[in-house]
């Protein structure tokens, strides 16, 4: 008998809490196989967010550290700064990175700093219970915007690598999604490409994963198939695919 | 015996900080502690170190909180309106139970206050100033002697018992030039054993997580009570206090740091004019050394706390004492200085005339 595939040894063999439909566990496992094929596990320090991803920490089975909201990329600063050795990513929601840790994000960039970060866009604050978040799209619908987010009253929503994009110190940047087989497998490209610019030690790389929230999409998308589609008829819209900095 | 230099008392405490073995700082620019940041920016790197000027105090702290979880001894320096910001990052390192050196040298507050030094910090200093039930162990300096030699052991405790460890110093003592000795063990990382908790290259060793929190019902009581009894040890172990003329004292005054040096003015004074007035100096913030108060209370009756705030530490003198002794309070706010002249005055007041005193001073 032949084994096709079998769990990522950077995974841990426990079940995760994520909801059914959740982008967070593929994105957890394709981050797991490139540590694998990277051969990295041992040198990895990974940070987990507040959020959804806030267990991260349990999941991924190299050394890891959760803190503050938002504070990822300056944790990943010191760590990597007194272990230029280790491979370190942090792994941010939208609320975490582009809202409260916003300054952070950009500064790491600003410093490319040599760290990964993996930008899970879902476009809400999902462990909270589905507030706006500042990638929220126009005339989405949120707990805090229940008739749908209006320009008027919370302005528009943040494109992360088209911003970071400007910033000297970005050396890879690329939006994926994993609303379709393809776009998993893009990601994990994406993913390898990003662990791969840190061990060559070229500065700061992020992955910007768009990504679906079926619980908290409301009612007209609460289950995965509309989740998906949802992903690429509206997400895929206003934050579109491709790589904004590095090779292609 | 050591060579004696001439040193502003920011740039000691950082060099104090760097022969204690600390080899990461990040930080972010603050009147009256810039020449922290200044002195580590071009000091680290001379000994293998890593320096960062963060965008924040919030990211600095953070900085730290990942330095800090690594193992390597690390410090950020401050002062009050910056160290506000860092009391979130504060509360996560000592509920995820990382040793670092945090220094708030203390401005006039509160809000923008002013860039003079005060000691108006001390509720958030003691009462551990972010969320959640935990102690920092705080140490204060009356000198630049004292801001070079307390980082060794400020680090020594942080690492031994697992939480942050604070420098409360103020502007004056900061800016202030003085002779220093550099008398504290000089501590070369490369001897300290890593800690069995850092991250780092695990050669095949088992994961390690560092994280202030637990969602199951009854594991973050445990957690906390775990500190808890580190904290008793340190309660136990590391109360340091000095005295000055306590023997034949009919009453004794109470300050830290800056006001401290005023009182040892103030004594000299009321000794020459025929009060028998003596001092004691907390010189551990938390533990505050409340039973030797306790202790001193049996035999002199009144006590006159001097500080430089609307009255903090006075609370601490008067849980210590517990009604045994007469509590008097000098209190200058807003970042001035009371004078020798002034402590005196109300020091007369007490002894010679039975006053009462429990007001700011104005």
């Amino acid at each position: 008998m032949q084994l096709l595939n079998k769990r990522p040894e950077s995974l841990v063999d426990v079940p995760m809490h994520y909801c059914p439909g959740c982008g967070h566990g593929i994105i957890h496992r394709l981050t797991a196989e490139v540590m694998d094929e990277l051969n990295i596990r041992e040198r990895t320090i990974g940070i987990a967010p507040v959020g959804c991803a806030v267990f991260a920490d349990t999941y991924f089975n190299c050394d890891m550290i959760q803190g503050p909201h938002g504070r990822g990329p300056a944790e990943a600063t010191g760590i990597k700064r007194c272990k230029p050795g280790a491979i370190v990513f942090s792994y941010q929601g939208d609320g975490d990175l582009a809202s409260i840790g916003m300054a952070e994000i950009v500064h790491a960039a600003i410093r490319s700093e040599n760290i990964t970060v993996i930008f899970v866009n879902n476009a809400i604050y999902g462990m909270t219970g589905g507030q706006m978040a500042p990638t929220t799209l126009i005339g989405q619908k949120a707990t805090t915007c229940v008739e749908g987010r209006t320009a008027k009253q919370a302005g528009y929503p943040i494109r992360m690598c088209e911003l970071l994009a400007t910033i000297d110190g970005s050396t890879y940047l690329e939006r994926t999604s994993v609303h379709t087989a393809p776009g998993v497998l893009k990601t994990k490209a994406a993913l390898k490409k990003a662990f791969q610019t840190q061990i060559d030690g070229k500065g700061f790389s992020m992955v910007e994963i768009l990504s679906m929230c079926p619980t908290n999409w409301g009612t007209r998308l609460d289950n995965p198939s509309e989740a998906t589609k949802y992903v690429n008829d509206d997400m895929m819209k206003v934050f579109p695919l491709g790589v904004y900095k590095g090779e292609k | 015996m050591a060579e004696k230099k001439l040193m502003k008392g920011n740039e000691a405490l950082a060099e104090g900080a760097i022969k204690a073995g600390c080899r990461f700082f990040a930080g972010y620019p603050i009147t009256p502690q810039n020449e922290v940041p200044e002195y580590m920016s071009w000091r680290m790197p001379a000994v293998g170190g890593a320096f960062v000027q963060a965008e924040s105090e919030v990211s600095a702290i953070n900085m730290i909180y990942g330095a800090a979880a690594t193992g390597v001894r690390c410090m950020t320096s401050s002062s009050s309106p910056g160290v506000s910001l860092k009391q979130e990052g504060l509360s996560y390192c000592a509920g995820a139970d990382l040793p670092l050196l945090i220094a708030n040298v203390m401005r006039g507050g509160p809000g923008l206050g002013n860039i003079a030094g005060a000691q108006g910090d001390y509720w958030q200093a003691t009462r551990g100033g972010g969320h959640g039930d935990y102690r920092t162990f705080v140490m204060a300096p009356n000198g630049v002697n004292e801001m070079a030699n307390f980082p060794h052991k400020c680090f020594e405790v942080a690492c031994k018992y697992r939480l942050p460890a604070m420098v409360l110093a103020d502007g004056i003592i900061g800016q202030m030039m003085e002779p220093v000795e550099f008398t504290a063990p000089e501590v070369d990382p490369k001897n300290l054993v890593e800690p069995d908790w850092a991250l780092g290259i695990n050669n095949g060793r088992a994961k390690r997580i560092v994280k202030s929190y637990d969602l199951r019902e009854g594991y973050l009581e445990k957690m906390v009570l775990e500190r808890v009894k580190r904290y008793k040890e340190i309660e136990k172990n590391e109360i340091m206090y000095e005295e000055k003329m306590l023997e034949d004292a009919e009453i004794a005054m109470v300050a830290y740091g800056t006001s401290a040096r005023v009182s040892v003015a103030a004594m000299k004074l009321a000794r020459e004019r025929g009060i028998k007035v003596g001092l004691f100096r907390p010189i551990t913030l938390w533990p505050f050394p409340k039973n030797r108060l306790a202790e001193l209370s049996n035999r002199i009756k009144k006590f006159l706390v001097v500080e430089m705030s609307l009255g903090q530490m006075v609370e601490d003198v008067q849980l210590s004492i517990n009604g045994a002794a007469q509590v008097n309070l000098h209190a200058k706010p807003g970042a001035s200085v009371m004078t020798a002249e002034e402590v005196y005055t109300t020091l007369e007041r007490i002894v010679k005339k039975g006053a009462k005193e429990y007001a700011v001073a104005k």
